[in-house]
């Protein structure tokens, strides 16, 4: 992870996270009739009145500080960041893991930050593309992207980024892909290959060319 | 997405007994089907139960010489499993087939196993659907079915299972591990998991209500060439159109299933006998009874043809 | 500014900037996930209430009732509006359907209430509440049921009909024939931000964050359907995810977050969710063409006549699928004609190219068709039938036309002449390997565009205008144009789009916006180095600037000190006059593509593409380039998986999100090459440019088709050419 600039998030100790998370073990016992019901994650209780918010505590670390938030338990984890976090960068697309635009990397891995809940995620670690980098200090990849013009509107972009990041990790982890010829073997970078694993990631602009050309760059730079 | 009430759950027989307890209860483990579908209210939960936490996310050695597989075990860390990859190409390359990177980070053996169909009319609460909403009808009856199943569909339903990794795990005669909520374990063979539509297309396998997936177990390796073939417009990031599971071992015999073509993995051991004498035989007896829509009956020269494009690269 | 002579020699000839492969100023905010998009303004208005839209179940009929009271009740509701109790809504001068349905329903998923709550969940699980009792009737879905009942519609620039000579005797002369007939499929746009907006009100004023591509046709809609005055409408959309002809006009989300933002007295946001989108906006709707082609045995064309087919609801449009064959090849007796069925499907309109994109797919199918009955080249019959000047007008010529150069730099670079002219003979261990080509062709549209451009005291320039920057790259070109005419560096350069209080810009449409808004801004640019001449006491005419200097003679004085003493402004629009109809101005170029087509399962997937370009000055090769891979990326989703599949007896798009409505990704896509000939148009604008992001889709999808026929031998004329058209005439497996 030295190529990031800013992986605070990934060095973030599990250990101190869980701390934040214990301290909001103890629910309010009664649910009060028209407020929501807030619990803790563990177990969270029916509310008293049908179809109101089941609201839950949840503590994560996001780009390297921890959140504590009060969620709606049906608020994925793409909503949290957006709409309580407001953070802008982790795009909406489709809602249903369809197009990659709300990719994130949570312990290391990325996801599709849509088809997850916020309260399932209680003390992990996400990163965002704002936790790579910013427009004064942009990670390699950023900047790959910028030079190398893999975007226009710039919508799928940060999951494009997010994913990329990861799939570079994932190559030297020796995860095969479909297109790997040799599942026994440990994968190489190819083009070929980072198409195959870039491809939960669409972009209707298609910068895709350009894209493999940005990625590419980077993962030279590594080696 | 109708409000729910959420518990983590610490034990196997814990989460088990909490389904059991809670009427309209569902365990949630990647979520990646259960949350797509609960955000168009196909699937209205009450309670979820969290089993992420449960320490079922293990591959182990079974006394057999076969492979235990959690059932949390995530996509691509069983894709990448050094004895899966070895031993078990198959599962392997099924895998890697499905969906994308991101969600085989997510999901899990046990959620892949029981993803529902990708039925466009199923997905959308408009239009009738019996597995749906039982006797309402079946839209894809007469209306687009380009995707749907040409063999073992009923009057009531003609979807099929999606699922890539499944298909794998039929050929490879996987048997799934349970929990009932009264503590009860059982091993259910793939074959017997998985449902024809029949009159009731909405219970898709033979499981309990309650009933938790602890682990899909793999016997010992055949060894042969193992080939998943998975065919589709798109090039990736798509469900499978056709797709061919083989086991081909030297001497020619083998295993065959084959992926979208039905309600579930589709197998006739009887077939197998034919595979020495080629795809047109297999598929013959494989696909005998079909009953294919005008707009899906290029399933069954795809999947001849698949098949032996398969085979060839099988005896190179 | 006037522009109604050719451009001479201007200050943009320098190509210090301009021209230069410059990385977007936008690109550090849009890759570290910084740009602003519509549903992401905390700020601006805090604390808004969340809007979710329910669409139509049914595809026309009529609503009985709608039950609202289990909604209403859900927690967190503050607000439902329906066409009942909206109040008196116009129907957008732009819009065919209306943006929110009731009584009467015209298509499926047409908005039909909008639920505001306080939070995103609540307002999607009361949505869910809203119980609409409807009363369907018969509609009209299948358009080749209709082809007979269709009635002759004007497309964009042109008649339905157009007519030269006598067609059918010369067809029917013509010892070579080809009488072939296309289908194109509905697409949608599938641009990767949903629709969104987020209203606010303060008194009788509207604020709306929208992602738009038009903002001053927007504003004047929005306020015709509300009935206030368009000075009480404030657009705000300077980032936007994608448009591609689906954000050109107001749609349900900016209609319903105002609504929903005055019934609730509150900040609303709404964005369509994805299964919503295809069937509640517009697509590219489906076309029938006939093509006939008449030859001289020698190759030379004698008679052309196209026929197109499309439908849409009542009141609307056509697609213009036959405009390219008006002007893109000679042959002395030619005929097109558009017909236009009543369909009570989705409302079809603009998407990348209308008109070329489909025809093109048609035609230059067509073409490879003729060249194999010929016996000749495609690419050799393509420059055999060259024309310079317009086909059915000539004495109008081309400004600029150079499609034989792009067809011979291409056939060069793609290695064109090792290829094998009969069809199925190239293997590839499991691939059948063919190529393919087609024109490209788009035509050049002006219209006019207006900037304002700031010079401060510390020498920033400022460029205001509502052009608005949808990934084409607006906001670099308009930042180079503005360095090279002030003689700044691009960094002295602040660009500010799409905002209703700046002057009125051609906007994103049409592939008019790069030349057109360019060009505005060189007509403010223009003006104020006037002032700026004269405040620094030079004679305008003799300045010079560069390098932050205004020079005249021995005199250079910094550009920053004419505002020394306050800020110095200008404003211009360019206007045209008469040159795009003394001079057909147009787009060419050529598309070279490989295949493979697998021998089993004929699955096809692209190898190898190459797009060659002239289209006018390129302002910045980079972004250009960028423009034409997206759009040959199009034109492989058309050639091979997209298509709206129409539910004939209830009359929707099936297949409505983004797993169902395959799009090209990463995997289907191998590395682009793009040329541009170097080529400057002077009959355009005083940037000599023209439009560039359309003509990259137009053609390619024929050049994916002719690529499969000369792989495979099998000829498929119903677009998408997805596997199983192929594969019962592959040879057996073996
Ligand atoms: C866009 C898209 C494309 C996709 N493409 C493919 C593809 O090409 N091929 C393919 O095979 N799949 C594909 N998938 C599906 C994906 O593989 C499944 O969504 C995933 O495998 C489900 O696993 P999960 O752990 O997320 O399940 P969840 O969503 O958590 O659960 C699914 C179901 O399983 C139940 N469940 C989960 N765990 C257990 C347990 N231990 N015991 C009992 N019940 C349990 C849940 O209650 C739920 O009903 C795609 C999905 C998407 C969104
Ligand atoms: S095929 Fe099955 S899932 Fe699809 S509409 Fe028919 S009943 Fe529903
Ligand atoms: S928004 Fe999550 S995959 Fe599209
Ligand atoms: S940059 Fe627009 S979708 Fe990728």
């Amino acid at each position: 992870m030295d190529d990031m600039r800013s992986p605070g998030d990934f060095k973030f100790s599990r250990r101190d996270l869980l701390i934040v998370g214990a301290a909001s073990l103890t629910a309010p016992a009664v649910a009060v009739t028209t407020e929501p019901f807030v619990a803790k994650a563990e177990v969270v209780l029916k509310p008293a009145v049908p179809g109101a918010p089941v609201m839950s505590k949840v503590s994560f670390n996001v780009n390297g500080k921890t959140r504590v938030l009060e969620v709606d338990t049906r608020t994925t984890l793409l909503d949290a960041l957006r709409e309580n976090l407001h953070f802008t960068g982790t795009k909406k697309g489709c809602d249903h893991g369809q197009c990659g635009a709300c990719t994130v990397i949570v312990g290391g891995r990325r996801i599709n930050a849509c088809l997850t809940l916020a309260v399932m995620h209680e003390g992990e670690s996400v990163t965002t593309i704002e936790g790579l980098g910013t427009p004064d200090n942009m990670h390699p990849m950023q900047a790959a992207f910028v030079k190398h013009d893999g975007y226009q509107c710039g919508y799928c972009t940060p999951g494009q980024i997010c994913s990329a990041v990861a799939v570079l990790e994932e190559i030297k982890a020796g995860i095969p892909s479909h297109v790997s010829a040799d599942l026994t073997a440990a994968p190489q970078f190819s083009a070929a290959e980072l198409r195959e694993r870039m491809s939960g990631n669409i972009c209707r602009c298609a910068a895709y060319s350009n894209i493999v050309d940005a990625v590419t760059e980077v993962a030279g730079s590594k080696a | 997405m109708k409000s729910f009430t959420y518990e983590r759950a610490n034990s196997p027989a814990e989460a088990a007994a909490a389904a059991a307890r809670t009427p309209r209860a569902k365990f949630i483990a990647g979520g990646t089907n259960l949350l797509d579908l609960m955000k168009l209210e196909i699937e209205t939960p009450s309670h979820l139960i969290d089993v992420n936490r449960l320490a079922l996310d293990k591959i182990e050695p079974t006394s057999e010489g076969g492979l235990r597989l959690g059932a949390l075990v995530r996509n691509t860390e069983l894709a990448t499993d050094e004895r899966v990859r070895r031993d078990y190409g198959l599962l392997s390359r099924a895998l890697l087939a499905g969906a994308s990177g991101q969600l085989r980070n997510k999901a899990t053996t046990a959620g892949n196993l029981l993803q529902r169909t990708r039925c466009p009319y199923f997905y959308d609460t408009n239009q009738p659907c019996n597995k749906r909403q039982p006797g309402s009808g079946c839209s894809a009856i007469g209306g687009f079915s380009r995707q749907h199943a040409v063999i073992g569909a009923s009057e009531a339903c003609i979807a099929t299972h999606p699922s890539d990794m499944a298909v794998a795990m039929c050929a490879l005669d996987a048997v799934v591990e349970t929990v009932r909520p009264d503590g009860a374990t059982r091993n259910i063979p793939i074959a017997e998991f998985h449902r024809l539509p029949g009159d009731t297309p909405e219970i898709e396998t033979t499981l309990a209500s309650g009933e938790l997936i602890t682990a899909v177990t793999l016997p010992k390796p055949v060894g042969g060439k193992q080939i998943y073939r998975k065919v589709r417009d798109r090039a990736s990031y798509a469900f499978a159109l056709v797709s061919v599971a083989a086991i081909v071992q030297r001497d020619g015999s083998g295993r065959v299933a084959l992926g979208g073509v039905a309600h579930k993995p589709w197998r006739v051991e009887a077939a197998e006998a034919d595979l020495p004498r080629g795809a047109k035989a297999v598929t013959a007896k494989l696909l005998a009874d079909a009953r294919p829509t005008r707009e899906n009956a290029f399933k069954l020269t795809l999947a001849e043809r698949t098949l032996a494009a398969v085979l060839t690269e099988a005896r190179g | 500014m006037k522009f109604d002579t050719p451009a001479t020699t201007n200050p943009i000839d320098q190509l210090r900037v301009i021209g230069q492969p410059v990385n977007r100023i936008d690109g550090p905010r849009k890759t570290t996930g910084t740009a602003t998009y519509a549903y992401e303004w905390h700020d601006a208005a805090p604390n808004p209430a969340y809007g979710y839209i329910v669409g139509s179940a049914i595809a026309k009929g009529r609503i009985n009732a709608i039950d609202l009271a289990a909604a209403k009740a859900a927690p967190g509701v503050l607000a439902i509006v329906t066409a009942e109790n909206a109040g008196k809504l116009e129907k957008g001068s732009l819009n065919t359907a209306k943006l929110l349905g009731g009584p009467d329903i015209q298509h499926y998923h047409q908005a039909v209430a909008v639920v505001v709550a306080e939070t995103f969940e609540q307002a999607r699980a009361a949505a869910q509440l809203v119980r609409v009792d409807y009363a369907s009737a018969q509609g009209a879905f299948d358009l080749a049921k209709l082809t007979d009942s269709a009635k002759p519609e004007k497309i964009t620039g042109g008649p339905a009909d157009t007519k030269v000579g006598d067609f059918a005797a010369a067809f029917a002369a013509a010892p070579v024939q080809l009488d072939a007939t296309y289908t194109t499929p509905d697409e949608a746009h599938a641009m990767m931000e949903p629709h969104a907006s987020m209203a606010a009100w303060d008194g009788d004023k509207l604020t709306l964050w929208t992602s738009n591509q038009m903002i001053a046709w927007n504003v004047a809609d929005i306020a015709k359907t509300l009935a206030i005055p368009k000075e009480k409408v404030r657009l705000i959309s300077p980032y936007i995810g994608g448009g591609f002809g689906g954000k050109l006009f107001p749609r349900a989300d900016a209609l319903l977050a105002a609504l929903g933002a005055r019934a609730a007295g509150r900040p609303v946001k709404v964005a369509l969710q994805r299964p919503l989108m295809f069937n509640n906006t517009t697509h590219r709707p489906a076309t029938i063409q006939r093509i006939r082609i008449g030859a001289s045995k020698d190759g030379k064309i004698t008679a052309i006549g196209h026929e197109s087919w499309s439908g849409d609801l009542p009141g609307g449009q056509p697609d213009g699928a036959v405009s390219q064959t008006r002007l893109l090849y000679a042959g002395a007796d030619r005929m097109t004609t558009t017909r236009l069925a009543v369909l009570d499907l989705p409302e079809a309109n603009a998407m990348r190219a209308p008109g070329e994109a489909t025809g093109m797919m048609a035609l230059e199918i067509a073409i490879d068709e003729m060249a194999e009955k010929l016996g000749i080249d495609p690419v050799e019959l393509r420059i055999l039938n060259d024309t310079q000047v317009d086909p059915e007008k000539p004495e109008r010529s081309f400004s600029q036309r150079r499609l034989i150069e792009c067809l011979r730099t291409g056939a060069e670079r793609f290695g064109w002449s090792k290829r094998s002219a009969a069809p199925g003979r190239v293997r590839d261990g499991r691939w059948l390997v063919g190529t393919g080509v087609a024109a490209a062709f788009r035509n050049n549209m002006l219209t006019k565009s207006a900037a304002r451009v700031r010079l401060d005291s510390s020498g920033i320039v400022t460029v205001e205008t509502d052009m608005t920057d949808i990934g084409t790259g607006s906001y670099t070109i308009i930042a180079q144009t503005a360095a090279e005419m002030m003689g700044v560096p691009i960094d002295k350069v602040v660009v500010r789009l799409g905002d209703s209080n700046f002057p009125v810009s051609a906007g994103s449409g049409g592939q008019w916006g790069g030349n057109n808004s360019t060009a505005g801004v060189y007509a403010a640019c223009i003006k104020l180095r006037e002032a700026v001449a004269q405040k620094l006491g030079f004679n305008s005419a003799e300045a010079a600037f560069a390098d932050g200097q205004v020079k005249s003679g021995n005199r250079s004085v910094p550009l920053a000190e004419a505002a020394g003493d306050g800020e110095l402004a200008a404003e211009d629009v360019i206007e045209y006059g008469d040159l795009a109809k003394k001079y057909q101005q147009s787009t060419f170029g050529a598309h070279f593509v490989e295949v493979g087509v697998d021998t089993a399962t004929a699955e096809i997937r692209v190898r190898r593409m190459l797009a060659v370009c002239a289209a006018g000055r390129i302002l910045n090769p980079k972004t250009a380039r960028s423009q034409v891979i997206g759009a040959m990326t199009m034109g492989v989703g058309a050639a091979l998986m997209e298509e709206l599949v129409i539910d004939k007896r209830h009359g929707f798009f099936v297949n409505h999100d983004l797993a169902g409505y395959e799009v090209p990704v990463h995997a289907d896509i191998p590395h682009q090459d793009v040329i541009f000939l170097d080529e400057t148009d002077p009959m355009s604008s005083p940037m000599k440019a023209k439009g560039i992001a359309e003509l990259g889709i137009c053609g390619v999808a024929a050049a994916v088709a002719n690529a499969i026929y000369n792989a495979s031998g099998v000829r498929v004329r119903d677009y998408p050419i997805t596997l199983d058209k192929l594969l019962d005439r592959l040879p057996e497996v073996g």
